[in-house]
């Protein structure tokens, strides 16, 4: 009788002990780390349990953050201009020995992911707001310029990514603005633009909205879309592209660092030079929720030729000369250029 | 404090501490957070009516406010106006055996994900969707029509969902109902319509104010329904409310927005308190 509890004892004991012996790494991310095949490669290379929570939104994430406790949470993934923001708040530790020499010149953006000459994250991830469409509805060559992107010959046919930096970015842009030099003497401009946009568009979308509208012939351009919004639907609908106008367009670019107060500094550490590896990269780029550009070109040699093609890598020269970070305003503009965005919607 | 007195404390104290948990504490909190502002991305604790301020001054949240309630008052209505008679069927036409199989039909659409039957309704409204396609069928309309991402694709979503709690509301208080109500007016010479008017009616006030009001607190609070099939083409409180939050974190002046959410909610339970009988579903 007294073997069965015996049994039981050890067996629990046994469990607990190997649960023990697993560690956890939580981490704070948008959703393409969500994916398996991203993150099981590195779970399995270092015994470790990777807790993944998406969110949407900086606010939303440095909320979170500092309602936690230190050492809640191991590794943040945040917009590349939002860097600074989240060591402001104390929230990033400075992230040494991750290296960015084979990492694309341009999205390295050291002005971003460093604070008075201290790295705090980097670039995992880049990719264009610009004008998604379906080839078989629309004129392509309409397509290669802001000025007949969104005109009235579409009136109806378009949907807006519901996100106002990016949209806001376009804008300006089409009006001559470089995005780095926006200010509050432009939100008259900008309107102007956007409530022409916004005229002729049938909705203003999330990612998924955005999609299901030009997979299903809702709407024909997305203005603010890009391979991001395309290139999961490219496999079954080949006419659904996206085009760099002449004028240019708006990069995105998304950040990795290391929390601060991690009580597991070098296991994230790990995990951030993972996700930036080439192999990382490479997962990361073609992750089942989104794909987008990866910051180190090495990630080209785990790429296969169709996936390079749906990503454009050979153009990338060409677009990271013609587009511009998008707008990284600071609290006073952001309160203005969102309320700009609103009234526009609500008009 | 006699010992009645001390068993009654102790018989109400877990709902009173549930109550003040879970209600009272972040009403106060949340109250607090609206008085509090944003300056420089920090929220600064203090006693400013300046989010207040704002709500008059900026058109599109008060805009807002509009939007929500001219939507919140539209689906009430017309999901009254679509339950009632088929609640009414359930209750008399239906024989007793097949009843509870009409009630599990009715709240079947309940059983799917809220988020999967709006992004469903989506596809049904699109412009090759089915109500499109059906229409040019037929011959009604010779080129698709623009139903989704509009204020109508919203009120639909929306009536598709409170259509079936109102239904149960007022199947609850129609069951109840003695026969002998409408055969004492008939016998009085009353016909089916003055029965109706008069009697039935009346006796059923408590199931339709009481499934009204609930679908007019859920519907005003509502993110998704609006968010998805709305398009954006106008925006409702909450769908503000998640734009401050989302990048700026702006907690005070969405707080704000919630306590004028709240506001309205608490007036129209004065108008409908006098109704309100929850015993009575």
């Amino acid at each position: 009788m007294t073997r069965l509890p015996a049994l039981l004892l050890c067996s629990t004991a046994l469990t607990a002990t190997a649960a023990a012996a697993q560690e956890e790494l939580n981490a704070l991310v948008w959703c393409d780390h969500t994916d398996p095949a991203l993150i099981e490669p590195f779970e399995q290379a270092h015994n470790v349990k990777v807790n993944l929570r998406e969110y949407e939104g900086t606010g939303a994430a440095l909320a979170l953050l500092d309602q936690s406790r230190p050492g809640d949470w191991d590794v943040l993934v945040i917009d590349g201009i939002d860097v600074f923001r989240a060591v402001e708040a104390g929230i990033l530790a400075p992230l040494d020995g991750v290296s960015t020499e084979d990492f694309f010149p341009e999205v390295v953006m050291a002005e971003n992911n460093s604070v008075d000459g201290v790295m705090y994250a980097v670039t995992e991830k880049f990719g264009y707001n610009t004008i998604s469409y379906n080839a078989d509805k629309v004129d392509p060559a309409d397509m290669e310029s802001l000025a007949t992107a969104w005109s009235d010959k579409y009136q109806g046919r378009i949907s807006i990514y519901d996100y106002y930096l990016p949209v806001m970015g376009l804008a300006a842009i089409a009006g001559g603005i470089p995005t780095a030099e926006i200010g509050a003497d432009d939100m008259e401009a900008i309107g102007g633009t956007l409530s022409a946009m916004r005229g002729n568009a049938a909705s203003v979308a999330g990612v998924v909205a955005a999609q299901t509208a030009l997979a299903t012939g809702e709407v024909d351009i997305v203005v603010g879309g890009g391979e991001w919004l395309t290139a999961v639907l490219a496999g079954d609908q080949p006419n659904l592209t996206w085009t760099i106008p002449a004028e240019g367009a708006v990069r995105w670019a998304q950040s990795i660092g290391v929390v601060a107060g991690t009580e597991k500094p070098d296991l994230a550490k790990e995990f951030v030079k993972y996700i930036v590896s080439p192999e990382g990269q490479a997962r990361l780029a073609t992750s089942s929720c989104f794909w987008g550009m990866p910051a180190n070109a090495k990630a080209g040699e785990f790429l296969t030729d169709e996936q390079k093609a749906v990503l454009r890598w050979d153009n990338q020269p060409d677009y990271l000369a013609r587009t511009q970070l998008y707008p990284a305003p600071d609290a006073d503009l952001d309160v203005e250029m969102q309320d700009l965005w609103l009234e526009t919607l609500q008009q | 404090m006699s010992r009645d007195t001390a068993r009654g404390w102790g018989f109400v104290a877990p709902a009173l501490l549930w109550t003040l948990a879970f209600f009272v504490v972040p009403f106060v909190v949340m109250g607090a957070m609206s008085l509090a502002t944003l300056e420089r991305r920090e929220v600064v604790w203090g006693l400013s009516l300046a989010n207040y301020a704002e709500l008059a001054e900026k058109a599109y949240l008060w805009r807002a406010v509009l939007v929500s309630l001219e939507i919140t008052l539209t689906v009430t209505v017309v999901s009254v106006v679509l339950a009632y008679p088929l609640a009414w069927i359930i209750a008399f036409r239906v024989p007793k055996r097949w009843q509870r199989l009409a009630l599990l039909l009715a709240i079947l659409p309940f059983w799917t994900s809220y988020v999967v039957r709006s992004y469903a309704w989506l596809l049904v409204l699109a412009r090759e969707g089915v109500v499109n396609q059906t229409l040019m069928n037929i011959g009604l309309i010779a080129e698709p029509i623009t139903l989704a991402n509009t204020r109508f694709a919203t009120i639909t979503g929306f009536v598709h969902f409170f259509v079936m709690l109102l239904t149960l509301t007022i199947y609850a208080n129609l069951v109840q109902l003695s026969p002998n109500y409408r055969r004492a007016a008939m016998d009085l010479g009353a016909n089916a319509f003055q029965t109706f008017r008069h009697v039935i009616l009346p006796l059923t006030l408590p199931g339709i104010v009481t499934g009204a009001f609930l679908t007019f607190v859920l519907c005003i609070g509502d993110y998704v329904t609006p968010q998805i099939l709305g398009g954006n083409t106008e925006l409702t409180v909450p769908q503000v409310i998640m734009v401050q939050l989302g990048r700026r974190a702006d907690f005070p002046l969405a707080a704000a927005l919630a306590i004028v959410l709240m506001g309205i909610v608490t007036m129209a339970y004065l108008a409908c308190a006098r109704w309100l009988r929850l015993d009575r579903i």
